[in-house]
């Protein structure tokens, strides 16, 4: 897990935090791969497609439940402290934040099928739709860098992709006030328009929660809880 | 241009990624055997500074320094060979009674050296007590154990004075409902659990400042372990207490500040909040977490 030290005497105890650790890989590769297909059914307008990621969050709902039972049992026989306990912490938050991604990319599963789903509907035109293309690849990218930074613990890939969180949030902003101008420039859109927003939102709310994991990458291997540090932008130029 | 937040925590540079300023906790490494962390205590009662022991050529403990405080419980751990006991029991001049044992540095109780050549040593073990692994009561009726040390050191004028210490003494102990009517009894008939609360008792009956545990659950159930665990966290209020304990469990839940020795060194000492969360030396982790002992 890229910590230095040997293992514990206790072997078991070595195996009962990497099974942990390997939770939040597993939920992390699933909750991933909703957003994907979620992403996709949007693309592709495919409702069926958008209904079986809906049906899919139950397995991301199991892994949530059995990685806390996991928790429970291993602070009730081993009582970890200082870097065991720290990661048993930072697995217990990550599959909070993992979950309620599984959570947001349901939501864009809900809009395609809300979209395209009806009959006679009026259909986005594509300019509508080109900002949420560009974040979700945005929030695909903290994802994956989050989950990475988790799998090897890795604090300076961990610490990269707060940034890259910054960028989400510009998107998702730059997006909000260009959606308002096509509703000013053609009224009927404003439908679209609020689900557009909506799955803006969704994404942005993915980001920033891959970013929490990232934040927990640090906290696990330096103890410090960077969660409300200020990060100010650089001032070059102004 | 990189800017560094106000907590300093964090740099973002102009491409927008962010990078730690420092890692403020870096795991300092197992060969450096500098202490880490602060030795001295808000309101030190006992002041050790560059403590060594020798039993005869061979050195135990290598200039340890640190301070136990009043109304606090400081916890030592450490491998078995370590030197927590050894050092334990330098607080009392334990180890005077030890052939070829030598203490060098500086021990004061109050500001005064306790090894100074005019310092009484009974006088220095009734101020700074001591309890033992196994509960070692004297042969005799429960009365007189706590009875015995008050009597010798003319606490007391008479006898209705003697008996208010040894009921008070008892009751601090968390023992008198048990044993009150039968005081007379021998102190040898009462469980594990009692005669350790006894051999606390004895020892507040002198009117300690410091009181010094070496292991003292380790032979008690957990029921006792607990009432025992309990008491500490009651004497705290009055006393300044040093525990050493092999439970690392025990000493995360009874003391405000731990030590950890290593081979005769201590290795870090701080909050024992801190040390059980965020240790900053590497040895410490390792034996924290069982990854060597």
């Amino acid at each position: 897990m890229g910590q230095s030290g040997e293992g514990h005497i206790v072997k078991q105890f070595d195996a009962d935090l990497m099974q942990l650790h390997g939770r939040v890989l597993e939920m992390g590769g699933l909750v991933s791969d909703q957003l994907s297909r979620a992403l996709k059914t949007l693309d592709d307008q495919d409702v069926d497609a958008a209904r079986a990621v809906i049906e899919r969050d139950r397995d991301v709902n199991v892994l949530e439940l059995r990685t806390d039972e996991d928790i429970a049992k291993i602070l009730a026989r081993r009582q970890p402290v200082a870097r065991d306990l720290r990661l048993v912490l930072a697995v217990s938050k990550a599959v909070t934040d993992l979950e309620r991604i599984g959570d947001e990319a349901i939501k864009i599963a809900r809009m395609t099928i809300e979209i395209y789903g009806r009959e006679a509907s009026i259909l986005p035109g594509n300019e509508l739709l080109d900002d949420l293309e560009l974040m979700g690849h945005e929030a695909q990218h903290v994802l994956r860098g989050a989950l990475e930074a988790f799998d090897t613990m890795d604090v300076d890939r961990a610490m990269s992709t707060l940034g890259m969180q910054d960028r989400v949030e510009k998107t998702y902003k730059a997006a909000l006030r260009r959606l308002v101008t096509y509703v000013m420039d053609d009224s009927r859109n404003v439908g679209h328009m609020i689900q557009i927003a909506l799955v803006a939102k969704a994404l942005e709310r993915i980001a920033d929660h891959a970013r929490n994991v990232s934040q927990y990458v640090v906290y696990c291997v330096q103890g410090t809880d960077i969660r409300h540090a200020s990060v100010h932008m650089a001032q070059s130029g102004r | 241009m990189r800017t560094v937040s106000v907590e300093n925590e964090v740099v973002m540079a102009d491409d927008g990624t962010v990078e730690p300023a420092a890692a403020r906790r870096a795991t300092i490494d197992r060969d450096n055997r500098e202490t880490v962390g602060d030795v001295t205590a808000r309101n030190p009662r006992m002041r050790c500074r560059d403590v060594s022991v020798f039993y005869g050529d061979k050195q135990a403990i290598h200039d340890v320094s640190m301070d136990v405080g009043n109304n606090e419980v400081i916890a030592l751990i450490g491998p078995s060979g370590c030197g927590k006991s050894t050092f334990l029991r330098c607080l009392n001049r334990m180890n005077d009674t030890i052939d070829g044992c030598r203490v060098t540095g500086n021990i004061s109780l109050d500001g005064e050296s306790i090894y100074d050549t005019k310092m009484d040593v009974v006088e220095l073990r009734a101020q700074v007590g001591m309890v033992f692994q196994k509960p070692n009561p004297f042969p005799k009726s429960i009365f007189e154990n706590v009875a015995y040390g008050p009597r010798i050191h003319g606490l007391t004028q008479d006898k209705s004075e003697l008996e208010g210490i040894v009921h008070t003494s008892l009751e601090k102990a968390g023992l008198l409902g048990e044993v009150k009517d039968r005081l007379e009894e021998p102190g040898t008939g009462l469980s594990g659990g009692q005669q350790q609360r006894l051999c606390i008792a004895r020892a507040i009956a002198v009117n300690p400042e410091v009181i010094l545990m070496d292991e003292p659950c380790s032979a008690l159930d957990p029921i006792a372990t607990a009432r025992i665990e309990e008491l500490i966290d009651e004497l705290r209020e009055q006393y300044a207490i040093a525990i050493v304990t092999h439970s690392m469990q025990q000493a995360a839940r009874v003391s405000q500040r731990t030590a950890y020795f290593h081979l005769g060194d201590l290795i870090e000492i701080g909050e024992t909040s801190q040390v059980f969360t965020n240790p900053r030396h590497q040895l410490t982790e390792d034996y924290i977490t069982g990854r060597f002992g």
